[in-house]
């Protein structure tokens, strides 16, 4: 066996965003030898990205709100296919979670009274996100960071995990490397937690960094957890267009929370010709009353701009392919010319700041140029709501990576509240596992060569695959066959491409060494990004319907059949994917009667 | 593809910066050479530093408020008791500290450019350890604005004639104003008027001082501008008034006649 | 399409620079042209980065000798034609290419104190002001990209002071529990001598590369120097602290 750098802990969190630091608090807090591992450098996570706010029900701005309300918007929002546990947690627990971040030094926007101030998103009733300005990610997870430092919590910093290491039917560790030297590292662990993110770098157009590979959805995979809703992906409906460099960068929907407006290129505000039925009794038919609800819940309805990302995604892919885009292939978001541009400042700073250096726009002046990016992975590992335990003997998972808690959509705001609730969870159910091991469990040791040989094969080999290249491709083909409109033929076109590039991805060649080589990096990631993108091409085949972030050419309209049940998907040891259909879990009759109105 | 490199910099003024980085020390170091010299020169050796018609009074800034006991003996001017204080307070001064530190000491020239030094060990030792007096000298430029606007306003006046007004009054005014504003504009009474508070919502009292905060605050922000506008005025005055009082200009004003 | 000409630092700290010529499209930034250099020439290419967006703080560098954001400098800003240089941030030891170990930072981090906030209202609420909150957020806007440290002369020029010197990033990180309208910690906690504030000599140049635009001198610095003041060497409160007989 290689030289592995070895280290012990009880609870081992991989990744270091909201979730992977939530969970590491807790774990921490509970006594358990916690340690936590990141691809980048801690606080760089991809949880900085998020900018409008964090959903939670404190009822600081609109008494009415509760925690029945946000649960009901979230079920809607996500078209009824939410694990409805999650969310009634998620709804119950955000606001405690909200004044913990505070106690912990969160600095939210604050109303005249001096209690943190909300502001609208799109799919939630009330004006429920508390933020900071539209950088509420970045304070985030600086205060969970800190919090997390205090607490002496042992940091990798710079550490990809590439394999979960099992013993038997249980989770017994991980195996990792050092980016900075290559040096290979390997962790035994009573508990391991999920929290690594998304998988938008599989896509080409993306709002997602580097990092989000996919990792923490192949390596549960790999150990034989089960997987969700992998067809669900959400593409965000306002990415940057323009300069092809910036192309999908997030612009934050508290653009239009705060004011802004959608337009084609007539100026039209087109988004009043796509309300859905499931959402007209409740939004504004005119762009009078529209207008009138920023100031006047009573009696106005909500703006068309604010319906669930989905939705808007849709109409703005409709409107560029009709040929009413803007001159860049997006569409127009103003606020310029709604709002006076001090108000532009204060609110909505770091986009001002971003259009500015980036694109050379004064958001204040001018319109912006959006279009859909991707953005959020609905789907991933199935786990216990209470206890974000998949099924597989210790290993436990929170945020991004799990699926259920969104169903088919995710609204905005949604995703910063699941990542303190369920990592926090998360964090207790594997503190909880590994108080209850007498011993970290036993090493197969022949687990970690194979790791060892698989991640030593890009340097040796006369292969000529440049991985920059294939992930280009991969990222290509998966745009545009598997992208916000899908269809059967589509699908199975994209299946053999991937096929054909894990086939080249054997001959990817490296050059340099070991030293933290980004070429090498992405060889690696290369192989995780191909299972999941076969992975969600599979579910996306299974589900023969249109919903929240799946819509299909061939299908497009909602089934009753699949209302019912999540596409799970998994793969065995040889390789090869499984799909099934398996039912939802049944909601309680208390719950249901929230619906009933509608 | 690969061709000849140097290593990274690692001697005194080695930079990659490609702009003009050592302008801004040179113009600075220059500026205020300058204006030690003429002060020097002026404060110390120089005469006529009163300008007194039967109606009006032309002070120099730099002798106000003039001090003037018989038993000094003619060498001594009165501006050396005076000018202690201003010298005092800008040579404390966050913004002139700035200046000084960067085009005297060279620590650094200019940032990113090696400094010349071997070591360093900052203001927490002798002499740097007396900025600390920042504080006190505030307290003292604070008793100079009403001193001053009292000359500028003397100035004006025409004894027992009304009101009348010269080039003279005028620069006294405008440096009276600019010392206000780089007064106003300082670090040390921005912090003393509030910013040592946490709450500033607690009470009535607090939000008013929070209140002047912001004011000084946009004067702070400008703190650079108004260190050399007050410096520049003040020289001018000083020349201004050391000429009409020797008669090598005759001041412009209403009480003269027709200019 | 115009070409770069870009002049690279390659290996560790007894590296070279190399020089490379790379084509680029409209719009785009240091960062990109980096990374079209490492998908064609150069796959081994180290560098640091994720959101390019200016939010999370990774992808420092010195281009032409200043350090800056890669991502949130565009190709426009530098005359076509001209050499960039683009250097790893000097005042840290060299990992490889234009990666540094910034690990001194997590040091300094891991010694600040910590928040210890009031408890809340009955209401499980804390009241705070905007206005007593709008420092703090200022401050909270660092994105920890360690430009600010790698500037400062105080480090950079001088290493051996690394040992009691927290630097303007954690000058602003101790600003902002001074200023915190519910925190208990002692004044005294918060203007420590250990934090090496008295190395700071207000040459600003933290402030003049921040991309945040935050007032590192002017809003963090100065007003913990002069809280310092206000504990040891105000003639005013001196004496009252003599008559009330208190401190």
């Amino acid at each position: 066996m290689a030289d592995f750098e070895t280290h012990e802990f009880d609870v081992l969190v991989i990744g270091a965003g909201g979730a992977g630091l939530r969970a590491a608090i807790e774990s921490a807090v509970l006594g358990q030898r916690t340690a936590i591992v990141c691809k980048s450098l801690l606080g760089k996570a991809h949880t900085v990205m998020a900018e409008g706010g964090i959903a939670a029900a404190l009822s600081n701005v609109y008494s009415e709100d509760n925690w029945r309300v946000h649960f009901r918007d979230t079920m809607r929002g996500g078209k009824m296919l939410n694990n409805w546990r999650m969310a009634q947690l998620h709804a119950q627990e955000a606001p405690d979670r909200v004044r913990e971040l505070e106690e912990w030094g969160a600095l939210f926007d604050r109303t005249e009274d001096g209690r943190i101030l909300q502001r609208d998103f799109g799919g939630h009733r009330y004006a429920r996100l508390a933020h900071v300005g539209d950088r509420t990610g970045l304070e985030m997870i600086r205060t969970l960071q800190q919090r997390l430092v205090a607490l002496g919590v042992d940091v990798f910093q710079e550490l990809t995990v590439t394999r979960l290491l099992t013993d038997g039917d249980r989770i017994a560790g991980a195996v990792g490397y050092w980016r900075d030297s290559g040096r290979l590292v390997l962790f035994r662990a009573k508990a391991v937690v999920l929290a690594t993110g998304g998988l938008g770098k599989i896509w080409a157009i993306t709002s997602n960094s580097w990092e989000g590979t996919g990792d923490g959805h192949a390596l549960a995979m790999y150990a034989g957890a089960d997987m969700i809703d992998m067809e669900f992906v959400q593409f965000h409906p306002t990415g940057m267009v323009w300069p092809p460099s910036v192309r999908g960068i997030l612009v934050t929907e508290g653009v239009r929370g705060d004011g802004g407006t959608l337009r084609n290129q007539s100026g039209e505000r087109f988004m009043f010709r796509y309300i859905p039925p499931m959402f007209a009794a409740e939004t504004a038919d005119s762009e009078e009353e529209a207008d009138r609800w920023y100031d006047d819940r009573q009696h106005a309805r909500r703006t068309p701009d604010l319906l669930p990302r989905d939705e808007v995604a849709r109409a703005i892919n409709a409107e560029v392919r009709a040929g009413r885009g803007s001159p860049h292939g997006g569409v127009f978001l103003d606020i310029a010319s709604r709002r006076p541009a001090e108000y532009i400042k204060r609110r909505l700073p770091s986009m001002y700041h971003q259009f500015k250096e980036l694109a050379g726009v004064d958001i204040t002046r001018e319109p912006m140029e959006v279009g859909p990016t991707c953005h959020y992975a609905m789907g991933g590992m199935r786990v216990d709501a209470e206890t974000g335990a998949s099924n597989v003997a210790g290993l436990y998972g929170a945020g991004e990576v799990t699926g259920g808690m969104h169903g088919s959509n995710r609204l905005g705001g949604n995703s910063l509240s699941d990542l303190v609730v369920f990592g926090r969870r998360a964090g207790m159910g594997a503190a909880q596992h590994a108080a209850g091991l007498q011993a970290v469990p036993a090493l197969d040791s022949s687990q970690a060569s194979a790791c060892d040989e698989s991640m030593e094969a890009p340097f040796r080999g006369d292969g000529k695959e440049n991985p920059y290249t294939l992930h280009r491709e991969l990222q290509d083909l998966m745009q545009v066959n598997v992208g916000i409109i899908r269809t059967d033929s589509d699908m199975r076109a994209a299946l053999a491409g991937i096929a054909g590039l894990r086939e080249r991805a054997t001959r990817v060649k490296v050059e340099g060494g070991a030293a933290y080589n980004p070429g090498w990096h992405l060889a690696i990631d290369l192989g995780h990004m191909l299972t999941v993108a076969e992975a969600a091409t599979r579910s996306a085949l299974e589900r023969k319907e249109s919903r929240g972030g799946h819509t299909r050419d061939d299908f497009p309209n909602a089934s009753g059949e699949f209302a019912k049940v999540n596409v799970v998907v998994r793969r065995a040891a040889d390789g090869a994917f499984s799909v099934s259909q398996e039912s939802l879990p049944a909601m309680p009759a208390e719950l249901q009667r929230l619906f009933e109105e509608d | 593809m690969a061709q000849a490199s140097t290593a990274l910099e690692r001697r005194y003024g080695d930079t990659q910066r490609t702009d003009r980085w050592w302008l801004e020390p040179l113009l600075v170091g220059s500026g205020l050479l300058i204006f030690v010299v003429y002060s020097t020169v002026s404060g110390v050796l120089g005469e006529y530093w009163a300008f007194e018609t039967e109606h009006g009074l032309y002070l120099s800034p730099f002798f106000e408020p003039l001090i003037h006991p018989e038993f000094l003996p003619d060498w001594f001017s009165p501006a050396i008791l005076i000018l202690w204080a201003p010298i005092g307070f800008r040579t404390t001064c966050y913004y002139y500290r700035r200046a000084y530190y960067r085009a005297y000491f060279l620590s650094p020239p200019a940032c990113a450019v090696r400094e010349p030094a071997g070591s360093y060990s900052g203001e927490g030792v002798f002499p740097f350890v007396l900025q600390n007096a920042h504080r006190w000298f505030m307290y003292v430029a604070l008793l100079f604005i009403p001193i001053l606007w009292n000359g500028a306003i003397r100035s004006f006046w025409l004894d027992g004639e009304g009101i009348g007004i010269g080039l003279g009054s005028v620069l006294l005014t405008v440096n009276a104003a600019l010392l206000t504003m780089y007064t106003i504009g300082c670090h040390s009474l921005r912090h003393w008027v509030a910013g040592g508070l946490n709450q500033f919502s607690r009470t009535p009292l607090r939000r008013l001082r929070r209140r002047l905060w912001e004011i000084f605050t946009i004067a702070n922000e400008h703190h650079r501008l108004w260190a050399w506008t007050s410096l520049i005025i003040v020289g001018v005055t000083d020349l201004y008034v050391h000429l009409v009082a020797s008669e090598v200009v005759t001041d412009p004003n209403t009480w003269s006649g027709p200019i | 399409m115009p070409t770069a000409h870009l002049r690279v630092w390659r290996g560790t700290d007894d590296g070279e620079y190399v020089e490379y010529e790379v084509e680029y499209d409209e719009g785009m930034v240091v960062l990109d042209v980096v990374h079209r250099l490492q998908a064609t020439q150069t796959p081994d290419l180290a560098v640091r980065w994720n959101c390019k967006a200016g939010k999370c703080g990774s992808c420092s560098a010195e281009i032409n000798g200043k350090p800056r954001l890669q991502c949130m400098q565009r190709m426009e800003l530098y005359p076509e034609g001209e050499t960039i240089t683009l250097a790893p941030l000097k005042t840290f030891p060299i990992i490889r290419d234009l990666v540094t170990n910034v690990a001194w930072n997590y040091d300094q981090a891991r010694a600040m104190p910590e928040l210890r906030l009031r408890p809340a209202d009955a209401d499980g609420n804390r009241r705070m002001a905007q206005i007593d909150i709008d420092r703090g957020q200022e401050f909270h806007k660092c994105i920890e990209c360690y430009i600010c440290q790698d500037v400062c002369h105080v480090i950079r020029d001088h290493p051996e002071n690394m040992a009691g010197f927290a630097g303007p990033r954690f000058f602003v990180q101790l600003a902002s529990i001074a200023m915190h309208p519910l925190d208990t910690n002692t004044r005294r906690a918060t203007v420590d001598h250990g934090f090496g504030l008295d190395y700071c000599n207000i040459t600003k140049c933290c402030t003049d590369v921040c991309p945040e635009g935050i007032h590192i001198t002017d809003n963090a610095i100065i007003p913990l120097k002069e809280r310092r003041v206000d504990e040891f060497h105000d003639p005013l409160r001196i004496i009252a602290r003599k008559l009330t007989g208190r401190g």
